[in-house]
């Protein structure tokens, strides 16, 4: 197991190398001098070459990459062009922000997602079968830009119970540690504050969740229905298992491991493409903050952006591939 | 050895559907099994041994299946309307089950001790700690040398004969009365068949458990059964004691089964097979099930439908008019003399 770990762990450094390298070589195809976008239209050209210089633009790209890479390798992801501040100290608290609407996003989907599956697979072709199904197709095909700007027009203004926008009270602002605030306000003891940034995430997570959780839904359907027709499932039955068990022992397991695919998948998708939800819920994530970023040509962090939501992704799925051997012991002996 | 029945078929229908119809797999079928005998039914695929075999344990996958009518009666009670939480407490307990597919019929991701002590911790509320101990005892019991290894394996580390032995071992784990093997040596190979045959004889004879031993095989029923039922296109066609039927088939259908088993002394013809197929439900013909395909038909058996007689031997049951026909000319020859 330790040395499978290992091995998958090196496995990801050409993976890694790969990534910063599609990322710059994206960035520098983009036309447009951001010295130019910094100092605006009506700067002189000196002024222009002069900034181009300082910021190291006028490199050939190959020396501009390798600075990269030092620096990246230093744990420096460079300095902000917008904002002059070192996009490491920047970035942490958009990131965290988008982490914590993830993961409520994904463990809403997984929850729902699972059972819904499970309980159609179990009792398949029942009026829950379909209704669930339905809703699924419905959940997939849906835009989430409308389907948040309906909960807000009818949880936040027609009931008012939900907040439209934002993360918290702003004029009882959360004191960050982790910037995970569900965990800062536990931590801290303001229960208050907690409801407060519960019902701020509700709606935006639902949102989020829709479509993954459709999604794991079918699949979990497809692959229990698959599952329990064989033979082990039998046995379990002629043991004398409650179904309860059979189902949720015997059948999950075996059933799981294509849904854990789907999942890590859907973790990542999330969040790099938060950005419409995180738009239209005022959700300081990082979607925002890159799309922010894009719009001033602030290379730096749109390639710092980019190659943390693609490492995230990267490892989510080392997480998964980790989780199969864990789940069957049949991998493990296979390579 | 008694001769009370334990499990006692009757009239026993069951129909899966198919559209909007029900189709008949099993079609009133009669039989007791003893306490402590071991029972051999046989057929070919598709005439109704499997579903006999899941209908005594509940299993009818419902939909699309069901029971029609008919009773199952274990130690004197009727399970056909048990409850599922009523046949939980029979299922793996009292009766117990064993399936064609070793490699299959375990479940990959959990241990081999994983799933023993689950079966024994089901039905008894002993501490899992001497489940494990009585785990190792059933493996032992069913000959598996290194047992306290093994339950720490996969079934994936095990050999097909090893696992069809963790499968017997699981389905005695609560000391069934009755054990009902669904061709348990079909998917082994023949050295590892007799040892599994040879392990359901001892354990009948150590424990007294009354066993169900379905097959298409006759070598098999030889081997170890005591009586036989010979079942087609859902209905039984001939039973009584193995030897009798052995040496004395009266059904068309079970001479004809008896003849394709092969011969070491035949070896240069080419073996025997009964021309045509076993009819699907629904399709089933008028008079005789097995008419289309016999050798001996007459007229009679295209359009009536033949009724199990009794036979001279005790037990010996036969659904064939070729033996009322025997019957009446017997007893012409004694009324004119």
């Amino acid at each position: 197991m330790l040395t499978y770990t290992v091995r998958r762990i090196f496995s990801l450094i050409p993976v890694l190398i790969g990534m910063t390298l599609v990322v710059f070589a994206i960035i520098h195809a983009i036309p447009g001098n951001p010295a130019q976008v910094i100092l605006g239209q009506r700067a002189t050209k000196e002024s222009v070459a002069e900034l181009t210089k300082q910021l190291g633009l006028n490199q050939p790209w190959y020396i501009q990459y390798f600075d990269y890479i030092k620096a990246l390798l230093h744990g420096d992801l460079g300095i902000s062009l917008r904002t002059r501040v070192p996009i490491n100290e920047e970035i942490w608290p958009y990131l965290t922000a988008t982490i914590e609407l993830t993961l409520v996003a994904i463990i809403i989907a997984v929850i729902i997602g699972v059972n819904a599956g499970i309980i159609s697979a179990w009792f398949s072709k029942s009026w829950f079968d379909y209704a669930a199904m339905v809703f699924a197709l419905i959940g997939v095909s849906m835009p989430i830009f409308w389907l948040g700007l309906m909960g807000q027009w009818v949880f936040s203004i027609e009931l008012g119970w939900l907040p439209t926008t934002g993360r918290e009270n702003v004029r009882d602002p959360v004191t960050a540690v982790t910037n995970i605030y569900l965990l800062d306000t536990l931590l801290q003891g303001r229960f208050d504050q907690f409801t407060v940034v519960l019902k701020h995430l509700i709606l935006p997570s639902a949102a989020l969740a829709t479509i993954p959780m459709a999604i794991i839904a079918r699949m979990t359907r497809a692959t229990m229905l698959e599952v329990m027709k064989s033979d082990y499932i039998r046995t379990a039955r002629a043991k004398g298992l409650r179904m309860f068990w059979v189902v949720y022992k015997h059948s999950l397991k075996n059933a799981i491991i294509p849904v854990l695919t789907v999942i890590g998948l859907q973790t990542g998708l999330l969040l790099g493409g938060a950005i419409l939800t995180e738009t239209i819920f005022g959700w300081p994530g990082i979607g925002r903050y890159l799309y922010d970023a894009i719009g001033y040509r602030d290379y730096p962090v749109i390639q710092s952006g980019i190659l943390i939501i693609a490492a995230i992704f990267v490892f989510i799925n080392l997480v998964v591939d980790l989780l199969y051997v864990f789940i069957d012991p049949r991998i493990k002996y296979t390579k | 050895m008694s001769i009370e029945p334990i499990l006692q078929i009757k009239d026993l229908k069951v129909s899966f559907q198919s559209g909007k119809k029900f189709l008949p797999a099993v079609d009133g079928i009669n039989f007791d099994l003893r306490e402590g005998e071991i029972l051999g039914i046989v057929g070919e695929s598709g005439s109704g041994k499997s579903v006999t075999s899941l209908a005594a344990m509940g299993l009818i996958p419902s939909p699309p299946g069901r029971i029609e009518e008919g009773e199952i009666i274990f130690d004197g009670k009727n399970l056909k309307d048990l409850p599922e939480k009523e046949w939980r407490k029979i299922r793996g307990n009292q009766i117990s089950m064993i399936f064609q597919e070793p490699m299959t019929s375990l479940n990959p991701l959990f241990t081999i001790g994983n799933q023993l002590v689950e079966a024994i911790r089901l039905h008894t509320t002993v501490s899992k700690a001497n489940a494990k101990k009585q785990s190792i005892e059933l493996l032992k019991l069913v000959g598996i040398p290194r047992a306290e290894g093994i339950l720490k394996e996969y079934p994936h580390q095990l050999s097909g004969g090893m696992r069809q032995r963790v499968m017997i071992a699981m389905a005695m784990a609560c000391h069934p009365r009755v054990l009902i093997a669904d061709e348990p040596t079909t998917a082994l190979d023949v050295t590892i068949q007799a040892q599994i045959l040879a392990l359901m004889k001892d354990l009948n004879q150590k424990t007294n458990t009354s066993i169900i031993l379905i097959t298409h095989d006759l070598g098999v029923v030889a081997e170890i059964c005591e009586r036989i039922i010979v079942m087609y296109a859902g209905q039984v066609v001939e039973q009584g004691d193995v030897r009798t039927i052995l040496k004395n088939p009266q059904h068309p259908y079970t001479k004809g089964l008896l003849k394709s088993v092969p011969n070491l002394k035949s070896k240069k013809e080419r073996l025997y097979s009964i021309p045509g197929t076993v009819p699907t439900p629904g399709s089933v013909p008028k008079g005789c099930r097995f008419a289309a395909r016999c050798t001996e038909v007459f007229e009679k058996c295209q359009n009536e439908t033949p009724d199990l007689y009794k036979l001279e031997n005790e037990g010996h049951e036969v659904r064939c008019f070729l033996h009322t026909l025997k019957g009446r000319r017997d007893e012409h020859a004694g009324v004119t003399s």
